[in-house]
């Protein structure tokens, strides 16, 4: 008897042990996509309600209906997650190699920014960059562009958009992997007489690549989503997946067909994640987490 | 001392492996999401949650009392400001002791809409006693739900006396049942000459491949349809759902042909100001404030083929505490001389026509009493045509099928 309630007791110790977390896992991440998953299926309008009838035709129907903004969000999100990264990982080495005592201080400056709402920087990029503005008006009285060149309301002005929201969220990782590499590696390559593009490419490079990881999942992931900047500095034909799902929701209160395209969204988001962790390594990603 | 060994293998051996942590972990996660998909299986709609049909309205007045108290919820910058207070609200609290707390919250119809309709759908108050509302679909689902308190004209005498042919008997509430006239508008097109090279006199000039990349149009979809119609010569307010497709044609080509510099809200105003549009669909009394506040060279015309006249109305939400205090502010506000204080500032098309006396030499700013977008002659009023009237959620949705592809491509 004794023995079997002890038995009991183990078996019962890791899933009593795991309650907090599974709770927060069931509250905050199951039950919301649950919602939205059945969400998806319902049918109806804001008049009389919406009823869930199984209705798996609306994924096939949203993917053939909005597969340009999918795709184009997609070419957006990662142009800017690879602009970011080329412009970031030398800001980022030069401060972690270079910075001195001024390192806090330098970091600081990147994030400023940051202490302004998303919105108001936007909306200040729109200012910046107007036709007759201070930048492009200037060039145009001195006759170094053309009177008809803009560039608000093209891709440009929103790839820029979302790469300039996405810096920190890159050099902020790559920042801290480059920190932590242990300088005395370096020095035994130059010491094996590797030359310094040897030391970067052999021994940096490959040890910061868990910041590099980390970065381009954090920048390609919120910026895939993002309409923001597409509402702003975008044009008439510039309109990303997240416009969609905001003018549905929002405006057309069809619930439904937002809550299939978030979950589209999410789910390609995934499959993206899965084959680039393949590619690029867990064991990376766990190493820097 | 020997240490107990099963302490020691707690202490080296992991005693659940990671895997069944995260098996056991996914079981019960999968069966509660289930659970919750299942109670989850549907979302009320907004149908009978209103005032039932044939409620004794007039009892209900009789036995409302006035409280000292008025939550007002409207546009930003639609009443007189000076050094951060509003004149006319001050004066309205000495005359009648009413409190206002007045909240410039409303930034657009559809999201201020999707804020209350929850609150309303469960029968509570939305915490406000009047809000501003345009005429479109969120004002006849308003009104179609039973979500608005029939108006007691007797409370009103000064809607009766002075309100002008504008602010009576719209298209969308006829006899004034639910709403008043807070400010009417036209929807026209504002330009700028110099940039143009010509004046503007059609709306097909929208169409010009002259201006290519420079026009700006309206990303609200009922704007953009109504100027899609106008263009083909047909009334928005008769159109059909054949009409909107020729519209939509119509609209189509103007984008593809990069004609269209990018559809936008109310940020158009600043996008003809910054010169990133030369010509643009516009709202009258936004360029007649952009006249005075830097850019006096924009112009707005009506266009031949006719402009779209709209109206911000005042209303009373159900549920409302202070439905007494809410008529009383607005039988205040149609006083010449109220509604002349307010004119004065916001700009727009006047509910008051008595007001452009007082404008004009109580307040002595002929600018705005000759202006004629804020008294527009009868030949003007004339070329003003209704937005279409939605019968219901099925002819919304096909208007939004139809025009939401050309903004959203």
């Amino acid at each position: 008897m004794s023995a079997r309630v002890a038995r009991l007791r183990r078996t019962a110790i890791p899933y009593v042990l795991e309650l907090p977390g599974g709770a927060w896992v069931v509250f905050f991440f199951v039950v919301p996509l649950a919602a939205i998953l059945s969400v998806s299926l319902m049918t109806g309008n804001s008049i009389d309600g919406y009823t869930l009838t199984w209705n798996f035709h609306i994924y096939p129907d949203v993917i053939d209906q909005y597969s340009t903004q999918f795709v184009r969000s997609f070419y957006y999100g990662l142009a800017s997650t690879a602009i970011a990264l080329v412009v970031m990982y030398p800001v980022a080495y030069w401060i972690a190699f270079h910075g001195g005592r001024h390192k806090s201080t330098l970091l600081l400056v990147i994030l400023l920014p940051f202490f302004v709402s998303f919105v108001i920087r936007i909306l200040t990029w729109q200012f910046i960059l107007a036709d007759q503005g201070i930048v492009l008006g200037t060039l145009k009285d001195i006759g170094l562009l053309p009177s008809g060149f803009h560039v608000l309301s093209t891709p440009a002005a929103v790839i820029a958009g979302l790469t300039y929201d996405a810096l920190p969220f890159m050099a902020l990782p790559i920042y801290v992997a480059l920190e932590n590499i242990d300088r005395t590696h370096i020095e035994a390559a130059a010491d094996l007489g590797a030359s310094r593009f040897e030391q970067f490419l052999r021994v940096v490079l490959p040890l910061s690549a868990p910041g590099v990881y980390a970065g381009i999942l954090l920048v390609a992931i919120t910026n895939i989503g993002d309409y923001v900047s597409a509402a702003i500095l975008g044009g008439p034909s510039t309109t990303m997946i997240g416009n969609i799902i905001q003018t549905q929701y929002v405006q057309n209160a069809n619930y439904p067909t937002a809550s299939a395209l978030a979950l589209i969204l999410m789910a390609a988001l995934l499959l993206g994640m899965w084959v680039y962790t393949r590619a690029f390594g867990t064991r990376t990603l766990q190493e820097y987490v | 001392m020997e240490a107990d060994p099963a302490f020691l293998r707690g202490l080296t051996q992991s005693r659940f492996s990671r895997r069944r942590f995260v098996r056991a972990g996914a079981t019960a996660a999968a069966v509660a999401g289930f659970g919750s998909a299942l109670s989850a299986c549907g979302i009320a709609g907004t149908r009978d949650t209103g005032a039932p049909a044939g409620f004794d309205w007039a009892s209900w007045w009789a036995r409302q009392q006035k409280h000292g108290v008025l939550d007002w919820a409207n546009w930003p910058l639609y009443i007189d400001t000076s050094h951060g207070s509003h004149p006319s609200l001050e004066l309205f609290t000495k005359q009648t002791g009413i409190q206002v707390n007045y909240k410039p919250v409303i930034q657009d119809n559809a999201s201020f809409f999707s804020q209350i309709s929850p609150v309303l759908q469960e029968k509570q108050g939305i915490g406000y006693d009047l809000i501003v509302i345009t005429d479109g679909w969120e004002l006849t689902q308003m009104i179609a739900n039973s979500w608005l308190i029939p108006l007691d004209h007797s409370r009103i005498p000064n809607f009766a006396r002075y309100a002008g042919p504008i602010a009576r008997h719209p298209v969308f509430d006829p006899k004034n049942r639910y709403t008043v006239t807070w400010q009417a508008g036209i929807t026209g097109i504002g330009y700028d000459p110099r940039m143009t090279g010509r004046e503007i006199t059609s709306v097909k000039d929208l169409w010009d491949p002259a201006f290519k990349g420079k026009v700006g149009m309206m990303s609200d979809n009922t704007e953009l349809g109504s100027v899609g119609m106008l263009a083909l010569g047909i009334d928005p307010a008769k159109s059909t759902p054949a009409d909107w497709k020729r519209a939509a044609t119509l609209l189509t080509k103007q984008r593809d042909e990069g004609i269209v510099r990018q559809y936008y809200d109310q940020s158009y105003i600043k996008a003809l100001e910054d010169g990133d549009t030369w010509i643009t669909q516009a709202w009258s009394g936004d360029i007649f404030q952009a006249n005075y506040s830097g850019f006096g060279h924009l112009k707005f015309v009506i266009p031949k083929e006719g402009g779209m006249l709209w109206h911000d109305n005042c209303m009373i939400p159900l549920h409302a505490q202070n439905p007494v205090d809410a008529l009383e502010w607005v039988d205040f506000y149609y006083q010449p001389k109220i509604e002349a204080m307010i004119e004065d500032w916001v700009n727009y098309l006047c509910p008051v026509p008595a007001a452009q006396p007082k404008i004009a030499n109580g307040l002595d700013d002929p600018s705005v009493a000759n202006s004629p977008l804020v008294f527009p002659s009868a030949a003007d009023m004339s070329r003003l045509r209704g937005y279409y009237d939605f019968k219901g959620i099925d002819d919304h949705d096909e208007w939004t099928s139809i025009f939401d592809p050309v903004i959203q491509s």
